[in-house]
C-alpha cells in the first residue's frame, strides 16, 4: 500500500493538533485535542468544521446528462430542478450498491459528490455507463463542511446569502475572489453547509471559519458518531456491493417515477431485484439497535434470536457510543419484518447481551426545510 | 508506584496491589465509555486479558500484570467510565494479590516510565 496522500489542509490540521490517520488513501484527522466526545457535542450545540477533501467531486456535462445518469441511479435525476441537490445510489448489475452519493443540478452541469474510498471505482462505472458525456473528477477543489445549529449565523457573516438557502439547495458564491459552491446539507443530522472551495483559497477560508469562537475543528471520529446517531449509512459498512437499497431501508431515495408503474420505471442496473424488493419486501433490512447496559456493540457483532440460539439471524454493521444519546447505539441487518421493540442478543466477546430493535434515527435531524 | 510497558501503574500496599492505567494511556484511548471488570475471586495469569475498556474510538484490553487473584474491583468505573479520563492515577481498576511479587522489582519506576513514553 502506498503512503497516504496529504490533503490541501494538512498544515492546518497539524497546527490544530489533529491526530492524523490513513483513511481512504489519504492522511486525515481522526480527532483534535478536544477529543471525539467534545467535538461531537460541540457540533450538536454550536458548529463544527470538517475537512472532507478526500471525497470525489465529479462534474458531468453533455446533452441529456440527467437522463443518461438515470441509467445508473434508481432515482429521479431528470426532475431535479436547477439549484437543487438529491441523494443517489450508484447501482451494480445484481442490485447491490457501488457507492452512495449526492448529485446537484448546477445548470450547465451535474455535480456529484462521492465517497473518497470509492471515487476511482465510481469513475470507471460512470465513464463506462455514460458514453458521450464528459465525466471529470476535479482535483483543484477542497471540500469542507460546516455543521451545527450556529452554522448558518457563522457562514452568513462571511458569505451573505447562505441563510436564505433551504435544505438541499445549491448555489455559487464569491468569497474574496474564491468561487464557492455551497450546498445546504451534511452528514451529521444537523443544519449546515458543504462548501467546495478552490485549493488555493481553502486554507484561508477554513481559517476564517475557525476564527469564530463558535466553530471547532472536527475529526473523522466525531463525524462517524454524528452520522451514526443521525441513522445515516456508511458506505463500506452499512451499505456494500452485496446490499440492495431496499435492504438498506433507503427505499425513500427511489422516487415513484422510477418504481413499478412509474413513467420511467426501472432502467438502472439491478432494477429487477430492487423493484421486486420494493413490491414484495427484502429478506433483511437495516434497523437501529439499542444495546442494554453500557457495552458498545461494534461492527461485526452477530445477532441471535435468543441467548441460547446457535444460528445468527443478523449482524451489526456500525456501532459505538452515541455521545448525544448518552448510551451505546448501533445499526445492523435483521430479517425483514422484525418489529421495533424486538429484543435480540448480540455476541460481545462471548457474552450474549440483549439489544432492542429500534427505529432510526437516534437523533432527530434539524434541517432547515 | 511501578509501571508496565502496557501502560499500567501498580501500587503495592502490604501485598495488595492496586492496578490502573496511566494518564498517557488514557489520553491515547480517548473518552472511555465502558469498562468491563473481572470477577472478585478470579484467578488470573500474567498477560491474561482481564479488563475491556471501550473508548469512543475502539475497544482495548488491560492485561493482568502478574499471576495472582483479584480481591476487589472498582465498581464506580462501571457506572462512570469517564473517571479514567478525569484522573487516571486515581481511577484504579482492580486490586490483586500475587504469587510472584518479585516480578514487580523488575518493573519501571516513574522516571523509567517517563523515558519509556518519551516524555
Amino acid at each position: 500500500m502506498s503512503d497516504p496522500i496529504s490533503l490541501p489542509l494538512a498544515d492546518l490540521h497539524a497546527e490544530l493538533g489533529g491526530k492524523m490517520v490513513p483513511f481512504a488513501g489519504y492522511s486525515m484527522p481522526v480527532q483534535y485535542p478536544a477529543g471525539v466526545m467534545s467535538e461531537h457535542l460541540h457540533v450538536r450545540d454550536k458548529a463544527g468544521l470538517f475537512d472532507v477533501s478526500h471525497m470525489g467531486q465529479v462534474v458531468l456535462r453533455g446533452d441529456g446528462a440527467a437522463r443518461a445518469l438515470e441509467g445508473l441511479l434508481p432515482v429521479n435525476v431528470v426532475g431535479l430542478a436547477e439549484g437543487r441537490q438529491r441523494y443517489g445510489l450508484l447501482m451494480l448489475p445484481d442490485g447491490g450498491v457501488a457507492d452512495d452519493l449526492m448529485f446537484a443540478n448546477r445548470g450547465d452541469h451535474l455535480l456529484l459528490v462521492v465517497n473518497g474510498a470509492m471515487k476511482h471505482a465510481d469513475m470507471e462505472i460512470l465513464r463506462a455507463g455514460l458514453p458521450g458525456l464528459s465525466v471529470e473528477m476535479l482535483d483543484g477543489r477542497a471540500l469542507l463542511a460546516l455543521q451545527g445549529p450556529l452554522a448558518e449565523t457563522v457562514l452568513e457573516a462571511m458569505v451573505p446569502g447562505v441563510a436564505a438557502m433551504k435544505f438541499m439547495d445549491v448555489r455559487s458564491f464569491d468569497w474574496n475572489g474564491a468561487d464557492l459552491w455551497i450546498s445546504r446539507s451534511g452528514y451529521t443530522g444537523e443544519d449546515g453547509y458543504e462548501i467546495s472551495v478552490p485549493v488555493a483559497q481553502a486554507e484561508a477560508f477554513a481559517r476564517a471559519l475557525l476564527a469564530s469562537d463558535d466553530v471547532m475543528p472536527i475529526g473523522l471520529g466525531a463525524r462517524d458518531s454524528l452520522r451514526l446517531e443521525a441513522g445515516m449509512p456508511l458506505y463500506g459498512q452499512d451499505l456494500t456491493a452485496d446490499i440492495s437499497p431496499v435492504e438498506a431501508d433507503l427505499g425513500w431515495a427511489i422516487q415513484k417515477i422510477r418504481r413499478t408503474g412509474g413513467d420511467r420505471a426501472g432502467g438502472f442496473p439491478g432494477a429487477d431485484r430492487v423493484l421486486a424488493e420494493l413490491d414484495n419486501g427484502p429478506k433483511r433490512r437495516r434497523v437501529g439497535l439499542l444495546p442494554e447496559g453500557r457495552a458498545p456493540m461494534r461492527m461485526g457483532v452477530m445477532l441471535y434470536g435468543s441467548d441460547t440460539a446457535t444460528a445468527p439471524i443478523g449482524t451489526v454493521t456500525s456501532g459505538g457510543f452515541g455521545p448525544s444519546v448518552g448510551a451505546p447505539i448501533a445499526m445492523g441487518y435483521v430479517p425483514d419484518g422484525t418489529v421495533t421493540g424486538t429484543v435480540l442478543y448480540g455476541d460481545v466477546r462471548g457474552k450474549r447481551l440483549p439489544v432492542t430493535v429500534t427505529d432510526l434515527p437516534f437523533h432527530q435531524p434539524r434541517y432547515k426545510r | 508506584m511501578k509501571y508496565t510497558e502496557d501502560h499500567e501503574w501498580l501500587e503495592d500496599n502490604d501485598g495488595v496491589i492496586t492496578v490502573g492505567i496511566t494518564g498517557h494511556a488514557a489520553t491515547q484511548l480517548g473518552d472511555v465509555v465502558f469498562v468491563d471488570l473481572p470477577e472478585v475471586g478470579q484467578t488470573v495469569s500474567k498477560g491474561e486479558e482481564i479488563v475491556v475498556i471501550e473508548s469512543v474510538k475502539a475497544a482495548s484490553d488491560i492485561l493482568s500484570p502478574l499471576d495472582g487473584e483479584i480481591v476487589e474491583v472498582n465498581d464506580a468505573l462501571a457506572d462512570t467510565p469517564g473517571l479514567v479520563n478525569d484522573d487516571a492515577e486515581a481511577a484504579w481498576f482492580f486490586r490483586m494479590t500475587t504469587t510472584t511479587p518479585e516480578e514487580m522489582d523488575g518493573m519501571m519506576d516513574e522516571d523509567g516510565y517517563k523515558e519509556f513514553i518519551g516524555d
